[in-house]
């Protein structure tokens, strides 16, 4: 079995494309279909795209507080791409890659940042849980889904994604030990890029991998390039076969690097090296991708260009759009509390109603 | 119909509920095999399997956090915290997400779940297994909080909180799980869940409890019966029903409220609020609360002290009665 080769404890580590986009393990190569490589490529382009935009419009004032994913496109479309579409994907917050192959839409998933609840009102059959704020908590909502699709009897698992930081909350032991206890259908990525904000992950975890944390469980935990799609693709899959078999969750590490900042309200130059970014940027997930699928006939730099031209305008469409939706109506900050609006609610939407008219009349 | 105690009532509506809806799940520590440290949920296991009714790791955060996943995905979790003291590991679960995840999504998911917990003192236990922690879920917008009081309204309001399409903080006064037995139907029912409860007309004084005080409450009222006290069971907390403590306060002119809860920030703080702005001019005496003092509830030894006697309660009523502007 994968999980057996690469021995988290010996500094295995699962890579099927170099930093240059050639294949350095031929026996893992996963057969995946032009479609879907070209449709993760696609994606991971998009995502990169908006992402530099949208730092952009907040550096103009036209966007609120954004964490970007530059540099970690490839640990969250590789996964996605290995699962299906009955699957459930919980989020932590550093997943708009996952969210976008997933089919929450550029025009939602800005509306979130734009700091509009409807950008969680993803469409109906799309099976994505909101951006989850709280540290590490959403690991024991993929473990509710997971208990409730095993007792359904339905084929499907979900994938839930945490960071390095993540994983030192005491949340994600209670987690972890539910899914392996039940042997749940759960596959946890943990997106170790580094940094918990400004604190290095060597200084406030002393494991020296965070998929050795699996062995604890009785479990696979397996580290992975996270800046190479195909190697994420493989080991979301077999950890998505094992699931599905009953034989309970995976832990899969992608080691990875966040380029940009945590959010825009951080500045990183304050604690980390300039070379240090930029011997990641090396490593950029987007390039090597492409490379190898220029390699294989499937892309050419013309189709590139195309590409990242029409995800621009698409970007800049799209963000018009989101900065025209106006404000939320006064009655939806109330109506969505409980089912149906309490008389206490009632009473102060209408009190509001009432009061800011003669205030407004002064 | 036979006569049950709370606790059998709260059993046979797990039972008939689990029994009618496949997406009954109920579990917690010690909950499935055991059938809880009250026996609360005791013979479900055996009757439902493992699946459906099971015990969990001592890792309240997962039990509620797991409910939220269960809710989401088409399950109706009704899980079990011990004893409200330990309801706390799960207060980021309850206020951050349980609380809020219909909002967050814009009605995209909503959770019909039950958190279950035994609360209050009075019986002699160690320490956090006393607590009575109304505020903390009451002032949480997207929570209910429901208490019964009795056999009939135990069943009913549990039957109605698995049924409710949002989640129901359902707490248990532990104390009087076995005092006493009432008539109780066989066949499933619903008590509302928002509505409060006349126990006892009266026109001189309105007596505001829920839980093991209204009891208490009753105690005291029949030591005073030259006095026609009306005696409300607030039964919910959250959403409270204000209607029918304004309309006894218009009718009576003097309100006491009993609460095990300590008194700052206390449910009853909020309920003296409503009847301010509601029906200020009505009132006769100043309102009056009966509550715990502002102090960790005591051991043992020390906890005489702190829980309400009918006595007490008879005094403030006499008090409040003899009230003179």
């Amino acid at each position: 079995m994968l999980f057996d080769d690469f021995n988290p404890l010996k500094g295995e580590i699962l890579k099927i494309l170099d930093e240059k986009g050639k294949v350095v393990n031929d026996k893992l190569l996963p057969k995946i279909p032009k479609a879907t490589l070209l449709k993760m490529y696609k994606t991971m382009v998009l995502g990169r795209v908006a992402d530099e935009k949208a730092l952009q419009f907040q550096r103009q004032g036209r966007m609120l507080t954004y964490a970007p994913n530059i540099g970690q496109e490839a640990a969250q479309v590789g996964p996605m791409a290995a699962l299906k579409d009955e699957d459930w994907l919980v989020l932590a917050f550093r997943e708009f890659n996952a969210m976008l192959y997933k089919g929450v839409t550029l025009e939602q998933a800005f509306l979130y940042w734009y700091g509009n609840e409807m950008g969680s009102h993803y469409d109906d059959n799309v099976k994505v849980l909101p951006i989850n704020v709280p540290i590490g908590s959403q690991i024991n909502h993929a473990a509710g889904i997971a208990y409730a699709s095993k007792i359904q009897k339905k084929d499907e698992v979900a994938i839930v994604f945490i960071g390095d930081g993540g994983t030192s909350h005491g949340e994600f032991h209670e987690g972890v030990n539910f899914s392996a206890t039940y042997d749940l259908p759960v596959i946890i990525v943990i997106q170790n890029n580094q940094y918990a904000i400004s604190t290095p992950r060597h200084k406030v975890i002393k494991s020296k991998t965070l998929a050795q944390k699996a062995i604890a469980y009785d479990i696979p935990g397996i580290q992975v390039d996270g800046n190479d799609p195909l190697a994420m693709y493989v080991a979301v899959e077999a950890a998505r076969e094992r699931a599905v078999k009953g034989e309970g969750p995976t832990i899969i590490e992608a080691v990875t690097y966040r380029i940009g900042p945590h959010t825009t309200s951080d500045n990183p130059k304050l604690y980390r090296e300039d070379s240090e970014v930029e011997e990641w940027k090396k490593k950029d997930p987007i390039i090597r991708f492409k490379q190898y699928l220029i390699d294989n006939k499937m892309w050419s730099d013309k189709e590139d260009e195309k590409l990242h031209k029409d995800h621009k305008k698409f970007v800049l469409d799209t963000f018009k759009g989101v900065e025209n939706s106006g404000e939320v109506p006064l009655e939806d900050i109330f109506k969505y509390t409980y089912e149906k609006m309490t008389p206490n609610l009632e009473e102060q939407m209408e009190y509001y109603k009432n009061v800011s008219k003669k205030v407004g009349e002064q | 119909m036979a006569n049950k105690t709370i606790l059998q009532a709260i059993n046979e509506a797990l039972d008939q509920s689990m029994e009618k809806d496949k997406s009954v799940v109920v579990y917690g520590e010690d909950v499935g095999y055991e059938g809880g440290v009250f026996r609360t949920t005791a013979g479900l296991q055996k009757k439902y399997g493992e699946e459906r009714v099971f015990d969990t790791p001592i890792a309240e955060a997962a039990i509620v956090g797991s409910a939220v996943g269960m809710a989401i995905n088409g399950m109706k979790p009704v899980v079990e915290m011990q004893f409200s003291g330990f309801s706390l590991p799960a207060y980021n679960q309850i206020v951050t997400h349980v609380a809020r995840f219909r909002n967050r999504s814009r009605g995209k998911y909503h959770l019909p779940m039950v958190v279950r917990m035994p609360y209050g003192g009075g019986v002699k236990a160690l320490e956090h297994h006393s607590e009575s922690l109304e505020t903390l879920y009451a002032h949480i917008p997207g929570l209910k909080l429901v208490i019964p009081s009795t056999p009939y309204d135990a069943k009913g309001l549990m039957i109605a909180a698995i049924n409710d399409p949002d989640p129901v903080i359902f707490m248990e006064p532990k104390r009087i799980y076995r005092a006493f037995k009432q008539e109780v139907p066989d066949e499933i029912y619903e008590v509302p869940i928002g509505k409060a409860k006349v126990v006892k007309p009266g026109k001189d004084i309105t007596i505001i409890a829920w839980g093991a005080l209204v009891r208490e409450v009753q105690k005291a009222v029949k030591m005073t019966d030259d006095i026609d006290a009306e005696i409300i069971d607030l039964r919910t907390i959250s959403p409270i029903d204000q209607d029918t403590i304004v309309n006894s306060v218009k009718k009576t002119g003097r309100v006491l409220i009993v609460h095990e809860a300590v008194k700052s920030f206390g449910p009853a703080a909020e309920l003296i609020s409503i009847i301010n702005e509601k029906a200020f001019v009505y009132l006769e005496a100043a309102p009056k609360r009966l509550t715990g003092f502002d102090v960790t509830i005591p051991l043992p030894k020390g906890e005489n002290h702190f829980i309400i006697t009918p006595e007490q309660i008879a005094y403030e009523i006499k008090q409040i009665m003899a009230f003179k502007a």
